[in-house]
């Protein structure tokens, strides 16, 4: 068995790309579901339609990348216009319906035939990260005992985590400022917030527009990393991701979103190591899991682990748990 | 509290506002000398029924007015439709001279008229302190852009502070400031909500119930409280089921029943008046101790003393 090995992963994915992605989205989706209220279950969505934009401005109508970043940007802000306005003045649990299926509808129409001349159908778009690795700073990567990354991967993660930095700025700065109270204050009972002369409104549309713009930092990190996209990766389950991610981190906690997903990835990528190399040494025998199992007996076992944290620690890593308790009233 | 509240300047405000009304005719949709809230032709019907059919109503200013009616007149949808919380199907009412008809209710507590709920809406998982500093209205730091640079609100947040402190002070919440607004019994979240609606800094309170699931010993201070917005220039209208109270503090009472006003006047006036009695023993009776309490000071009432002699009375 190569601990070497179980271990690097574990810890490259502490800082890696993909717990990048998720903490970007799920600091957005913090600002929706845990400062707002605002059931999103389309978060993916708001990744989706960035990358895309992005993708789509680069390498099907041939325009510099830093319009693509620009029109992802725009297309994140009309989806949540689009969401917002028929949505919002109805209540929270119709938000999640429509959120849902919109991201199946805009996941859905990013592999469809008919558009795929533009959106590459299910194989999804290539060969629009080119710019973005052009202004890579590092001429190689790094590779200790510990850990090792290329340098486009260094690149990658650097970017992310400045991007994570500013986003946790932004979000602390708000919701330590009057807007951020008014926001909060929406989550728990938009009628008296109405009833102090606050557009409640306008409030929820500028908390939907920010967690997208947020998210959609992800998607974009999410596409460049891999230097490609695909429709399909930005399912439903993306977005559960975030949510437990949320939960995982304490909702409402500026840094909750970024130590979930650190936690998350770590635990989730240390056991799908651990396990089929458990199984290849012969310490777990074949006749409780194969190799092949073993993946999905990982999963199995974070959720169990998430379950057993819900129970015992319901307001997550960060929150306050006599906070969470005064739901129950 | 009440003391301050019935020292002498507190005294002329309710002098002013009784003077002001002693000759006012006790009839329904009766004008006032000096109204600060006129509506008319109000209707508003859930399927069948109609649940408001208000012909005139007027409210004085300054004054504190009580709408008392049996369960179901239609009391608290006539709050919802004044302040925006609802839709009336047809009607016109102005506020301060200002037409408010189809005004979002923000707009409305933006004009001045604010008001709280029946069941008590503090916003839990706020500190009692946040709760307060929500109610300032042209907060500078609520705008998104304005909001991620703090310096430029942080003095207006300061101003705002030491009012809500002041307030917390006066309703004797200054205690609880740093917690949560959900861990607050129920009367304190009373005395939450009004000492909230107070940082809007309003023409008019409109308190839904402000009574309701009160102790008897915080009863007296809300009631103190409310006397004192009057003295303070405010004009108020309450829901109220107990008539004690109502006859402790209102200047006017309007009746409601069945959506419709069936009387106005000086609260011992109409607890006398045969159609109000008629009103409450003949529909659902709810609150037994207000006209037993009206029976016990005016005898010339006689059906009106106990809940079941109310069928009987009518026949």
């Amino acid at each position: 068995m190569n601990w070497d090995v179980i271990f690097s992963v574990s810890l490259e994915s502490l800082v890696g790309a993909t717990t990048v992605v998720y903490a970007l989205a799920a600091i957005g989706l913090n600002v929706h579901f845990g400062y707002a209220g605002l059931l999103n279950f389309g978060q993916s969505a708001f990744l989706g339609v960035a990358a895309y934009g992005m993708a789509m401005t680069v390498t099907t109508f041939d325009q510099p990348f830093w319009l693509g970043l620009l029109v992802g940007l725009g297309a994140t802000v009309v989806l949540a216009l689009l969401l917002g306005i028929p949505t919002l003045r109805l209540r929270a649990d119709y938000l999640a319906i429509v959120t849902i299926a919109a991201a199946e509808i805009v996941r859905l129409l990013f592999r469809s035939v008919t558009l795929s001349k533009w959106t590459g159908g299910s194989d999804g778009l290539q060969a629009f990260s080119q710019s973005f690795y052009a202004l890579n700073p590092y001429s190689s990567g790094i590779s200790t005992r510990l850990i090792s990354f290329s340098a486009r991967e260094l690149w990658v993660i650097t970017v992310g985590w400045v991007l994570v930095v500013v986003a946790l700025l932004v979000v602390w700065l708000l919701m330590n400022s009057p807007w951020g109270r008014v926001v909060k204050a929406i989550r728990e009972d938009e009628d008296a917030v109405r009833s102090l002369g606050k557009n409640v409104f306008a409030y929820k549309m500028q908390a939907l527009i920010l967690g997208g713009v947020l998210g959609s930092l992800g998607g974009y990190v999410f596409a460049l990393s891999l230097a490609a996209i695909q429709p399909d990766t930005y399912g439903t389950e993306f977005t559960f991701y975030m949510y437990t991610i949320v939960i995982l981190g304490g909702a409402a906690r500026v840094l909750g979103p970024v130590v979930g997903s650190m936690i998350f990835w770590l635990l989730l990528t240390f056991i799908n190591a651990l396990l089929p190399a458990l199984v290849s040494a012969g310490v777990i025998p074949t006749s409780i899991m194969t190799t092949n199992q073993a993946g999905a007996v990982g999963y199995i076992l974070v959720g169990i682990g998430l379950v057993l944290l819900l129970i015992f620690r319901p307001q997550g890593i960060f929150g306050d748990r006599k906070e969470v308790m005064l739901d129950a009233r | 509290m009440r003391d301050e509240a019935t020292t002498s300047g507190a005294e002329s405000a309710h002098a002013r506002a009784t003077a002001a009304l002693r000759d006012v005719p006790r009839e329904p949709g009766v004008a006032k000398p000096d109204p600060i809230l006129v509506a008319d032709n109000v209707v508003r019907s859930f399927g069948g029924l109609t649940a408001v059919n208000v012909k005139h109503v007027e409210i004085q200013r300054g004054a504190i007015t009580a709408l008392i009616g049996p369960n179901g007149a239609g009391k608290t949808t006539f709050f919802n439709l004044l302040t925006g919380f609802d839709k009336p199907d047809e009607g016109q009412w102005t506020f301060n001279g200002d037409p408010v008809q189809g005004v979002p209710p923000h707009k409305v507590a933006r004009r001045g008229m604010v008001r709280t709920f029946q069941l008590t809406k503090v916003l839990s998982r706020l500190s009692v302190i946040d709760n307060m500093r929500l109610g300032a209205v042209g907060q500078k730091g609520e705008r998104f852009w304005r909001a991620l640079v703090p310096s430029g609100w942080r003095r207006q947040e300061n101003e705002i502070t030491e009012r809500a402190d002041e307030l917390l002070a006066r309703f004797k919440l200054d205690a609880k400031r740093e917690d949560f607004a959900g861990s607050l019994s129920g009367g304190q979240r009373k005395l939450l909500e009004m000492a909230r609606a107070l940082m809007v800094q309003p023409d008019m309170v409109m308190l839904d119930e402000p009574m309701a699931g009160v102790n008897p010993a915080l009863t007296q201070s809300l009631l103190g409280h409310v006397k004192a917005l009057r003295e303070d220039g405010m004009t108020v209208l309450f829901v109220e089921h107990d008539m004690d109270m109502v006859r402790d503090i209102s200047d006017w009472a309007i009746v409601m029943a069945q959506g419709e006003i069936i009387a106005e006047g000086a609260p011992e006036d109409v607890m006398a008046d045969p159609r109000v009695i008629d009103a409450y023993l003949g529909a659902h009776h709810d609150g037994a101790p207000a006209p037993a309490a009206t029976g016990a000071q005016g005898p010339g009432a006689p059906a009106d003393d106990e809940p079941k002699a109310g069928p009987a009375g009518r026949e």
